[in-house]
């Protein structure tokens, strides 16, 4: 799969090259103020909880519409976590921190 | 196309001429009047197992074979491998239509489990995703099979809604005809509203199950801007796909045939005005078992073919074969016409599934080999598959059905023996042209066979009751034996025909008797009467002679007198008198 990513560069980039512990994958529709917010929310934690190892790719639909069939990607905006395995999805503006660590599981949920 | 095309609801429908995208699923156009509404979206709702996902794809793979529109099928609950599969048992080549560009599947898979929610979000990964699907093959047509999923995907039922709004507008502003399915909900249409969202037409599909024989009915609930039919419709899915039948919406104005066909019989056609029956009519044989119902509508079917007309035979307790052999057995080869191909079999069993199915059945076979005649072999046993009334209602519209098409129906109707017959059929006779009762008789240990017209309307009939009997050429009608002890049938009718012949010959021989003893009577009194006109001949002449002397002498008498007293005077008067008489 090549995937041509737009380049609203992710702040936190680790070092280019290499395999990251974590992948992370942040689909949005075009830049609208929840696609930036939830961006901006996600490099914020990464940074807090993931400093080094992690990537970010930002994948916009508008430019990329058929990733939206082959990643299954409904709402907008969504983050997926690549790895480490298994695949999870987050949905929404990643305001809710608690949430979406829980959801990147790196806390226990309820 | 677009959402400020709509037209105002109160005027009508013919004059509004909102636009109609046809479904091509057989049936539903007529019920709707020219399809689905073009550039809106319908709502399908219905339980599980309702068909909702058949009839979406039906919709999409007609639209792509009949009508030149591609088609999106969004579905969220089957993959797309698993849908080709299940529609393929339709008749749908699902894979054929993907590869010429004409349809797109797209699975929509959300795992629950998989999904955290942490704000605000929209579902324009979904439009997106739609669109491309659309533009990538021209689509006009849509179905999201089922959206509903959504909700049990997405806990923000407030954004969701709101999205779902969003969507139906877009998909009236892209221009496509959209059916969305909904699960039947507890005392909704669907379980999360979507009928809020989607007003301009609402179709229901139902499957009950009354004395373990489901039955499937659609209705149309709602259809803005369009007349429609009311009712619910019975409807068929099996391997020819979607059949929505219109039955209920049969009027009673049809035109009638005055032209006859025969019975095959040629003594029946004579009982029946010498025709036979009316052409489009429907006819009734009822009879107890065994009294030759099939057979005379085997002759029915045999005539018919004969003519080269096509014929259906609707079997509900033999099989065709079985059918073949014992109509063999009387001289009838149904098998020519099967071979031909002028004649054909239908047979199930009235239990297999409802009436409804069985009138959809019926309906379509009838439609699809453009019968002229159709024989129903027995209705009686339709009873077994839904109540008395439900069966009469079925029937009914079968009828209605039948005539409005000029298709000529005879239908055999069991009668069970302790019945008088009149009674069992009370429910259908009033559908039914033309009447034969087939009755058994017993006498003299034998049974016979009797026929008799109970009913013809529109035309001069018999209302004579024959002997009917089967020979190995065929069904024959006979003339029974009316007389003092009543109707006499069989042998007891040749036995009788002996004793009336042997009564006959001597009521014959004692009349011969009597009129030689008048004979000889009068004979008798003839020659008293010329014995005693004789003797009354000789006495007469005796008298006469009698008389005569006595006269005679009278007269001489007097003479001698006269002579003497002359004598005396010394007269000469009548001298010669005196010569003449007196004495010399």
């Amino acid at each position: 799969m090549t995937k041509t990513e737009k380049p609203i560069v992710p702040k936190g980039k680790a070092a280019a090259g290499g395999e990251f512990e974590w992948e992370l994958r942040l689909y949005v529709a075009g830049q609208t103020s929840r696609s930036i917010a939830a961006l901006n929310n996600l490099n914020q934690l990464c940074e807090t909880h993931l400093k080094g190892r992690y990537r970010i790719e930002v994948v916009d639909l508008l430019v990329n519409p058929q990733l939206s069939r082959e990643d299954q990607i409904l709402a907008v905006p969504t983050l997926v976590r690549k790895l480490p395995e298994p695949i999870r999805k987050i949905i929404g503006d990643l305001s809710n921190t608690e949430r979406v660590l829980v959801g990147l599981q790196l806390r226990p949920g309820k | 196309m677009t959402s400020n095309s709509r037209k105002n609801p109160l005027q009508p429908p013919q004059l509004a001429g909102l636009e109609k995208c046809p479904s091509g699923i057989s049936g539903l156009d007529q019920i709707t009047g020219g399809g689905l509404p073009r550039g809106r979206t319908t709502l399908v709702c219905g339980g599980s197992g309702s068909g909702k996902t058949l009839l979406g794809m039906e919709f999409l793979v007609k639209g792509a074979t009949k009508f030149g529109e591609a088609g999106v099928f969004m579905c969220f609950e089957e993959n797309a491998e698993e849908l080709a599969q299940n529609v393929a048992s339709l008749g749908f080549d699902v894979n054929g239509l993907i590869t010429s560009k004409q349809l797109v599947i797209d699975y929509v898979r959300i795992e629950r489990s998989e999904i955290e929610e942490t704000g605000e979000y929209d579902l324009e990964g979904l439009f997106i995703r739609l669109g491309l699907a659309i533009d990538s093959i021209g689509a006009k047509r849509v179905v999201l099979d089922t959206i509903e999923t959504l909700f049990a995907a997405l806990a923000n039922a407030g954004i969701l809604r709101a999205e779902l709004r969003r969507l139906f507008r877009w998909l009236k502003d892209k221009g496509v005809t959209a059916i969305v399915t909904g699960e039947r909900g507890e005392g909704t249409f669907t379980r999360h509203g979507l009928e809020e969202y989607v007003s301009d037409c609402v179709l229901l599909l139902d499957q009950r199950v009354v004395e373990n024989i489901a039955t499937r009915r659609l209705r149309i609930v709602k259809y803005r801007g369009s007349a429609h039919g009311t009712n619910e419709y019975p409807f068929l899915l099996d391997e020819q796909g979607f059949t929505v039948v219109p039955l209920t919406a049969i009027g009673l104005q049809y035109a009638v045939s005055t032209d006859f066909i025969s019975t095959g019989v040629a003594k029946l056609d004579a009982m029946l005005g010498g025709h036979g029956y009316y052409r489009g009519g429907s006819l009734l044989l009822s009879g107890t078992a065994g009294s030759g119902k099939t057979s005379l509508a085997a002759h029915f079917l045999d005539a018919a073919c004969r003519r080269g007309e096509r014929c259906l035979f609707f079997a509900f307790e033999e099989s065709p074969d079985q059918i073949m052999r014992n109509m063999r057995s009387i001289g009838l080869d149904l098998r020519q016409w099967l071979d031909k191909g002028l004649l054909r079999f239908h047979a199930s069993r009235p239990s297999t599934f409802g009436l409804e199915m069985h009138l959809t059945a019926i309906h379509r076979a009838t439609e699809q080999f453009q019968a002229q005649v159709v024989v129903f072999d027995p209705i009686s046993s339709f009873e077994s598959a839904g109540s008395f009334p439900e069966a009469r209602a079925m029937l009914m519209r079968l009828v209605d059905f039948l005539k409005s098409r000029q298709i000529t129906s005879l239908f055999t109707s069991l009668t069970s023996g302790g019945n008088p017959s009149e009674q069992s059929e009370v429910g259908i006779s009033s559908l039914i042209d033309t009447w034969l009762l087939l009755r058994n008789l017993e006498q003299s240990g034998e049974r016979t066979r009797l026929l008799y017209i109970l009913k013809a309307c529109g035309m001069a009939h018999s209302n004579q009751v024959r002997e009917f009997i089967l020979t190995d050429h065929g069904v024959d009608l006979l003339e029974v034996y009316v007389g003092p002890g009543g109707i006499l049938t069989g042998s007891a009718k040749a036995e009788q025909d002996r004793l009336d012949s042997a009564a006959n010959l001597i009521r014959r021989r004692d009349a011969e008797r009597k009129r030689l003893v008048i004979e000889h009577k009068q004979k008798a009194l003839e020659a008293k009467i010329a014995e005693l006109k004789a003797e009354f001949e000789l006495e007469r002449r005796e008298m006469e002679e009698t008389i005569a002397e006595t006269e005679s002498s009278a007269q001489s008498l007097i003479a001698g007198r006269i002579e003497a007293g002359q004598r005396r005077e010394g007269t000469t008067a009548a001298p010669d008198k005196i010569r003449k008489g007196g004495r010399k």
